[in-house]
């Protein structure tokens, strides 16, 4: 169902809310990963704001669906956008990577309720998904009516793990519709980028040859991406993979695209900076590259 | 002499005794603890003869998941499994699974705390034929180490049966260390079993002399420990035998029990000396009752090919280098 326009602005605003909160909380940190949360902020409110069955009040509620970030390092925008869908309060955002915090350096289900899993090692949460998308689809007595739809969030530099391979064989094997991966395809990782690191392409292709249905879309265009995830869910016999391009960095024009800002943080002046740039888009983000 | 409150089998040490394998008592406890509770499943990596998942494969097919040659993504699925409200046990060769997977074991099923359940086969050099490549000798040790995780090693196919059925009643993380090869089934099913208690196999009779040594094992090494004692006490040396199915957590009041009573300890397990069974024993007493010990296992080495009885006489595991051991420990 397309959004209106009423909607998308809403959601256009709250994404830059939570850059915001991203670019405070890492500056606080002093550590951490600024370029992928950044491009993923898009993604993360259109799923916590739209997408998703979810109690912000509840995180157990036990018909929700269920949200898994594999790339534990992108959490601090995972946890931004809990903290504005109501989760736990936003000022709770500038503990990230704190003594005592709930917000560990990468998510840790057992500290915060509402993580589906424990994450941050590559190459993981693909086969997670798949396990609870094979319980919820094979495993659950005929009388439930539970029918979650379970969600997988992926980098693009965790397709060079090879279990992640493992996890898309399997998901493929079992048809396990009920499953959709949204791999962030900004095409940087640590070393630099991944099509120098370790080729990758054509990723399409080899999802397709692990039979999976594949969708390819603008990662920062919020209506696209809905439209996407609407797709996947009328797909019955496979698994859908929606390769979602995303500009690292997203948001902030003086380090879109540069690899260099993957794992660190801005500096207080950065971030004074970012936050002056971030402003002057006007809530605009998804418009320029649609 | 036998404890008779540990309800061994009639003919102990007779060359009749029944044998079969812990993976036996795996293929037959997981069926039992999938009847009693629907939230069991069983996942295996292309070993379902050879690890006996294949028994539960044919009790509830619907319960059980072929995850292929692909230990890592079985330890993930597994979490997301329970994750999702099930109770998964996964079933390989402990080289693989937690050999291969361990890092996906350590933050997908421990640091999450999830109830999965690693049943690791033909661990120990008595896999034989198969060589050094397939003959896991360190898995104790890494499993050992990691927060909240169980770790069992049963003795016989009576014991793992126990064992797993325990283990699906168990929240949390377990894993369970299983053998190839046939070994004397000398428990039955009197014979207590509760995960974190061991159990007194053997034991100078009441009014006597203390035992010389306290002679503490893990797995179907304790069959044979059980022989040497018997061996010993015919020879006048009296020992004690304590029988510890649960390495992890390790049950602290009955091993400093055996060593206040006995003084001097010898550890038995088919492992790698260093951080298994016998470091757990040595760490423990080291901090809270320092004796002699010495410990018996595989010293530093890789195994390789050859019959079992072979291969546990060539690096000392037999009931004779046991009693060697103890003799040459008492005349210290």
């Amino acid at each position: 169902m397309m959004i209106t326009e009423e909607q998308k602005i809403a959601l256009d605003t709250q994404a830059e809310k939570i850059r915001e909160t991203l670019i405070n909380m890492l500056v606080s940190a002093g550590s951490g990963h600024t370029a992928g949360p950044l491009g993923m902020a898009d993604i993360f409110t259109a799923f916590y704001f739209h997408i998703l069955a979810h109690k912000p009040g509840n995180p157990q509620w036990e018909e929700r669906d269920r949200l898994i970030l594999s790339n534990g390092h992108i959490c601090p925008v995972l946890y931004a956008t809990m903290a504005h869908a109501g989760y736990f309060p936003i000022e709770e955002c500038l503990t990230l990577r704190k003594f005592g915090s709930r917000l560990q350096g990468h998510p840790e289900r057992l500290k915060l309720p509402g993580l589906e899993t424990t994450s941050g090692p590559l190459g993981e949460g693909l086969s997670q998904a798949s396990g609870m998308a094979y319980a919820f689809k094979n495993l659950q007595p005929a009388s439930s009516k539970l029918k979650p739809r379970i969600y997988c969030l992926m980098s693009d530099g965790e397709q060079e793990e090879g279990s992640t391979w493992e996890a898309a064989m399997f998901a493929g094997k079992y048809k396990l519709s009920n499953l959709t991966a949204v791999m962030d395809r900004n095409n940087i990782q640590i070393d630099g980028m991944t099509e120098d690191v370790m080729p990758l392409e054509p990723l399409a292709d080899k999802y397709r040859a692990f039979n999976w249905h594949v969708l390819e879309v603008n990662g920062n265009d919020i209506p696209a991406f809905i439209a996407a995830v609407d797709e996947a869910k009328a797909i019955y016999e496979k698994p859908t993979i929606i390769i979602a391009h995303t500009i690292p960095g997203k948001g902030v024009p003086e380090i879109e695209f540069d690899y260099r800002w993957h794992g660190k943080p801005p500096t207080k002046e950065e971030g004074k900076r970012f936050l002056k740039e971030l402003r002057t888009l006007g809530g605009k983000i998804s418009h320029d590259y649609a | 002499m036998l404890n008779e409150n540990a309800k061994l089998t009639e003919n102990v040490f007779s060359t009749e005794i029944k044998t079969a394998s812990t993976r036996d008592g795996f293929g037959h406890g997981v069926i039992e603890a999938g009847k009693a509770d629907s939230r069991v499943v069983v996942l295996c990596a292309d070993l379902a003869e050879s690890t006996r998942a294949e028994l539960f494969q044919k009790e509830f097919p619907e319960r059980f998941i072929e995850m292929g040659v692909a230990e890592q993504n079985m330890a993930g699925v597994a979490s997301g499994m329970a994750g999702a409200g099930k109770i998964p046990f996964i079933a390989s060769y402990a080289v693989f699974s937690p050999g291969r997977n361990y890092e996906h074991i350590r933050t997908t099923i421990a640091l999450n705390n999830v109830p999965v359940k690693i049943c690791g086969m033909h661990a120990g050099v008595s896999v034989g034929p198969d060589g050094a490549t397939h003959q896991m000798l360190e898995d104790i040790g890494m499993m050992r180490m990691l927060p909240g995780m169980t770790v069992i090693v049963p003795a016989d196919s009576e014991e793992a049966w126990k064992a797993v059925v325990a283990s699906a009643q168990t929240d949390g993380p377990v894993y369970l260390r299983f053998g190839r090869a046939n070994t004397p089934v000398f428990t039955t099913s009197e014979t207590p079993f509760q995960i974190g208690k061991a159990l007194m196999l053997w034991d100078p009779p009441a009014g006597g002399d203390a035992p010389k040594v306290a002679i503490i094992s893990t797995g179907s090494l304790s069959y044979t420990a059980l022989e040497a004692a018997n061996v010993l006490a015919g020879d006048g040396i009296e020992t004690l035998v304590l029988h510890c199915p649960t390495v992890k957590p390790l049950d602290r009041d009955a091993v400093l029990a055996a060593a206040r009573r006995a003084g001097r300890v010898i550890t038995i397990e088919e492992h790698q000396t260093a951080g298994g069974f016998g470091s757990a024993v040595a760490e423990f007493l080291s901090e809270n009752h320092p004796v002699p010990i010495r410990r018996l296992g595989i010293q530093d080495r890789f195994g390789q090919s050859g019959s079992p009885e072979e291969l546990l006489k060539h690096y000392g595991l037999d009931a004779l280098h046991i009693e060697d051991a103890v003799r040459e420990f008492v005349r210290v």
